[in-house]
């Protein structure tokens, strides 16, 4: 415990520096899974056909190794941050599609008649009805991708991309403790963070009628 | 003479096996209620649903007053024509008040308007204004959902009012309820009200004409009254039932 109080003040820093290395590796890559994830699930929800062949598809990218995915990176993008960032919006993307495609799909038909015979255009009807119902599913994938991509962004340091992987494999090869546990603990505690963020934001937007379970206008 | 609200003409749908409605015609008056009735897969629920244009048929033309609505935007088209459904598919993540005011927000008015509208049209239904509005719909029983689908149906100030089972879900204490409502409703507030059920009871009840349809035809279309007088067919007796028939008669 000590010895970790002397290596921090000793280093805080290059901590910070880390700390910051990967909070935007992570954000950039997590945002942009977003980006690219929620209006393709948007789209497929329409188009139920193409839907099945894109899921497979993207889901293989769920079975690499994360190591291997980072490996592969190198002779595509090079190293650094962008080959790293490339990978980890690969891997973001599958559970944010899945949410938000069965998110939507999973909203009562009901509802949709409803909304349709009352004069709702298809636009009117995605951002009045299916999304904000379906929200909180797709929520759910942002949160789960966010802590996944904090953690594998520690692998990121093996193609020069920085973080707080860094620190950790500076330590690994010092077989110095202390200093692995100066950046493995960030992340822990990153993880932490951002689980709680995410769930108080959901809390916060979730209306009101829907914050019951029963409620989900899934039935 | 009243004009007609709705009229069907040669109108041909087929979903892909068989014609289910061939060349048929039905004039819809104004100003009345109409119960459709008729065994299940007569093409209840597609007549209905090509009055709002949910369900487009391959041939013929489905005319609102002069016009044939296959020249109208759909959208606009069902945003004047109030829609209620057996499942009631109210928002879950709106209040009673945004789901009562969405056809005309929809339509873009003016958010001082809506609130008395909202208060006028919880009036109508029976539910006190202030206590109901901010209300989510699993804060509400079933009957008192279905009111505020009824409402939600009204916001606008359609004309005509499409009803499909609407009270079909509803405990029957609910049900006689809502029915006795809505033909003091409608005494109120004049519409052309398209009511589909499975209740001949409910069919007979409430309604100022009663049109019996089976296998896309119509069989017979008049008051419940001249139905049971003089029933067209021998379908009608049977379908209607024998027992009602009697109590006409001893009537
Ligand atoms: N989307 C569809 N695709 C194929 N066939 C359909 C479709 N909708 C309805 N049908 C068929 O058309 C016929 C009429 O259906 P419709 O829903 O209008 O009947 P209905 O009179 O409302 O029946 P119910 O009393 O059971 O509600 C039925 O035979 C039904 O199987
Ligand atoms: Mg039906």
């Amino acid at each position: 415990m000590h010895q970790l109080w002397t290596t921090f003040q000793a280093s805080w820093e290059v901590l910070l520096e880390k700390t910051q290395e990967h909070i935007y590796l992570s954000l950039v890559s997590v945002v942009l899974a977003c980006l690219i994830a929620i209006p393709l699930g948007i789209y497929l929800s329409t188009h139920r056909r193409l839907a099945n062949s894109v899921i497979t598809t993207v889901s293989v990218i769920q079975t690499i190794p994360s190591l291997a995915l980072f490996g592969f990176m190198i002779p595509l993008l090079g190293i650094g941050p962008k080959p790293a960032i490339f990978a980890l919006t690969l891997y973001a993307l599958m559970p944010i599609l899945q949410n938000t495609y069965v998110g939507i799909n999973g909203v009562n038909p009901a509802l949709i008649e409803a909304g349709k015979g009352l004069g709702m255009t298809r636009w009117q009807l995605l951002w009045i009805v299916q999304l904000p119902i379906a929200r909180v599913v797709i929520m759910a994938g942002v949160r789960l991708v966010a802590v996944q991509t904090i953690s594998m962004a520690t692998i990121a340091t093996y193609i020069a991309a920085g973080g707080l992987g860094d620190i950790i494999t500076n330590g690994m090869s010092m077989m110095d403790t202390p200093t692995i546990l100066l950046g493995a603990i960030p992340v822990s505690l990153l993880v932490i963070l951002i689980n709680i963020l995410l769930l108080q934001l959901n809390r916060w937007l979730t209306p009101k009628g829907l914050s019951d379970e029963k409620t989900s206008g899934q039935h | 003479m009243s004009q007609a609200a709705v009229e069907f003409q040669q109108v041909t749908k087929n979903y892909g096996s068989g014609n289910v409605l061939e060349n048929f015609n039905l004039v819809i008056p104004k100003e009345k209620i109409v119960t459709i009735i008729g065994p299940s897969g007569c093409g209840k629920t597609t007549l209905l649903k090509m009055i709002n244009r949910l369900i487009e048929p391959e041939a013929g033309s489905v005319l609102l007053g002069q016009q044939d609505i296959g020249e109208l935007n759909p959208v606009e088209l069902r945003r004047s024509i109030g829609y209620v459904i057996q499942q009631i598919g109210l928002f879950p993540h709106m209040t009673v008040e945004q789901n009562i005011s969405i056809v005309p927000r929809l339509k873009g008015e003016k958010k001082e308007h809506l609130v008395a509208r909202t208060a006028e049209l919880l009036q109508l239904i029976g539910l006190e204004p202030e206590q109901y509005r901010g209300r989510y719909p699993h804060e509400l029983s079933g009957g008192q959902q279905q009111r505020i689908g009824v409402a939600r149906a009204l916001a606008a100030n359609p004309s005509i009012i499409l009803m499909d089972e609407p009270f079909s879900a509803l405990d029957p204490i609910s049900r006689v309820q809502l029915q006795k409502e809505l033909i003091k409703l409608n005494e109120q507030v004049r519409k052309t009200i398209v009511f589909v059920t499975h209740d001949i009871d409910e069919a007979l009840k409430i309604a100022d004409i009663v049109v019996l349809l089976k296998g896309g035809q119509v069989i017979q279309q008049g008051s419940p009254k001249e139905l049971l007088e003089r029933p067209a067919h021998e379908f009608v007796r049977e379908f209607l039932g024998q027992e009602r028939f009697q109590l006409a008669y001893s009537i």
